[in-house]
């Protein structure tokens, strides 16, 4: 084990060298781009030994990345924004064919309006493709769910592909001191990448993703549910074993100081660093609140869910993406479900889009609300809580005519 | 496409994957889609290969030390006329399938 100052782009980077990708076809898109750069810079250098293989568009670097792993390479790619949108169709296809690959996403909002900033609303709309998605709150954790990640989503009752999820910027370009492991410890951990399921070999063909009728496409999507129901006892196992192997928790969804907290905010990936610190604070003022961070939103680990907040009597859920035209965030609407057996009280709040920043003040006033809530000084909540008062009149052209 | 299906008959062994596979190709033969076929006058046939080269399913193979020197897979051959059209010699017809021959 070394300390090395790396962003959080690097830290995907290092993860796949660690695992020694084989196959790399990647199309750079901020702020995904320096993991594309830095890939071909380890090829290029002999570091990594893998086929680089230049791509015109996401679309194509997933399905090459997709078809190279059913010939037994493990392969990567990585992706944000509109670059992921792109993939969509694909997405299905890797899933769908069961093929294990797991996928940086450096979050950023889809456009329009355009965006270059972080926010969860690119992945969270590929939520029903059949990827798992896991967040990071750190770039310690974007490494170590990366090398977790391979081994999950590779296991062989899970065999679904997954998406590592980075904070676009807030993670993706801020740099942190990581403890990297070496590549022995990484090799007896993840070892090679071996083919469970159907493959591509020309001396014994196979005819993957053919025309499946109706008499069997309902059982092809129940072995998928199948797969998503067994990952959650996977991620434990596999969470459990790198614990002991490498000394780091990590978590599919962390209560933070929430045993005996009056009030939690559940939220995902960097803000909850972030919420923890406000947690702090207001413990030291007196006041008990807790963070719930939740790490997997896909398989959503409702069980976990109950078993953490089935207690508490106020919640607020954090979801860095609009959910247009629906009663709350996404994630608060499936957290909303995993607790429907619970007469708890929980409240939707939508913020940090387009990469406006979650700051401890905005946090400061999800709890202050909850509190009041709580208190039943007070029955509404700011849903959407860092919107600004003129929101309706905050552009003006000038019309010529 | 014919070796495909000859091949995994050598060393079957059955093992469960998941999701959408087909091993067996039953429905790979596309000559059942043929509305008409191709005919060749091998009197007038120079052998050139025009049509094998242009072929898009490549299933014509050219013989030419024999007399009946055009050898169409009709398993697969779909009908499409592009060998007819593209013959220098214009000696392949196309004819009605169904007994019109």
């Amino acid at each position: 084990m070394t300390y090395k100052m790396l962003d959080g782009n690097s830290a995907a980077v290092e993860a796949m060298k660690l695992a020694k990708v084989q196959v790399i076809s990647a199309y750079p898109i901020t702020p995904q781009s320096s993991i594309s750069e830095k890939l071909s810079d380890l090829v290029e250098s002999g570091e990594l030994k893998a086929e680089y293989i230049r791509v015109e568009s996401e679309h194509t670097a997933l399905s090459v990345a997709t078809t190279a792993q059913l010939t037994g390479a493990r392969s990567a790619t990585a992706t944000a924004s509109n670059g992921l949108a792109l993939m969509h169709e694909i997405l299905s296809m890797t899933s769908g064919n069961r093929v294990p690959i797991v996928m940086p996403v450096v979050n950023r909002g889809i456009a329009a309006p355009w965006t270059l900033w972080c926010e969860h609303g690119d992945s969270i709309a590929q939520r029903d493709t059949g990827w798992m998605q896991f967040y990071s709150q750190n770039v310690q954790e974007v490494l170590d769910l990366t090398l977790t990640t391979y081994k999950i989503a590779e296991h062989g009752d899970v065999l679904t592909p997954a998406m590592v999820c980075i904070d676009g910027f807030f993670l993706s370009h801020s740099l942190q001191k990581v403890k990297v492991p070496t590549q022995e410890e990484v090799d007896k951990f993840l070892g090679k990448y071996v083919l469970k399921n159907t493959y591509l070999d020309p001396s014994d063909p196979m005819f993957i993703c053919n025309l499946t009728p109706p008499e069997d496409f309902t059982e092809m999507r129940y072995q998928q549910k199948v797969g998503m129901d067994n990952a959650i006892k996977v991620i434990e196992e596999v969470q459990k074993e790198f614990l002991s192997k490498f000394g780091r928790k990590l978590h599919i969804i962390e209560g933070y100081k929430t045993d005996d907290a009056d009030v939690v905010l559940l939220a995902m990936g960097s803000m909850t660093g972030t919420a923890k610190y406000v947690v702090n604070k207001m413990r030291s003022q007196g006041k008990k609140v807790g963070i719930a961070k939740l790490t997997v939103f896909r398989p959503f680990p409702f069980e976990h869910i109950k078993n953490l907040l089935g207690d508490k009597k106020v919640i607020g859920v954090f979801d860095r993406s609009a959910g247009l035209g629906g009663q709350g965030g996404p994630v608060w609407s499936e957290v909303s479900v995993a607790l429907k057996e619970f007469d708890i009280d929980i409240r939707s709040y939508i913020g940090g889009l387009g990469g406006r920043d979650v700051p401890a003040d905005t946090i400061e006033k999800i709890f202050d609300e909850l509190l009041s809530i709580q208190n039943r000084e007070k029955d509404t909540h700011t849903q959407w809580i860092d919107l600004k008062k003129n929101a309706m009149e905050i552009r003006e052209v000038i019309k010529h005519v | 496409m014919q070796r495909q299906q000859e091949k995994p008959t050598e060393k079957p062994k059955k093992f469960r994957v998941f999701g959408p596979v087909a091993t067996r190709f039953t429905s790979s033969d596309t000559g059942s889609w043929r509305l008409e076929r191709p005919k060749v006058r091998f009197e007038d046939c120079i052998k050139c290969g025009t049509c094998a080269m242009f072929c898009p399913v490549n299933i014509i193979e050219i013989l030419k030390d024999q007399k009946e020197c055009v050898i169409i897979d009709f398993n697969y051959c779909k009908g499409c006329g592009i060998c007819s059209n593209v013959c220098p010699k214009k000696c392949i017809d196309m004819v009605p399938e169904r007994g019109h021959e």
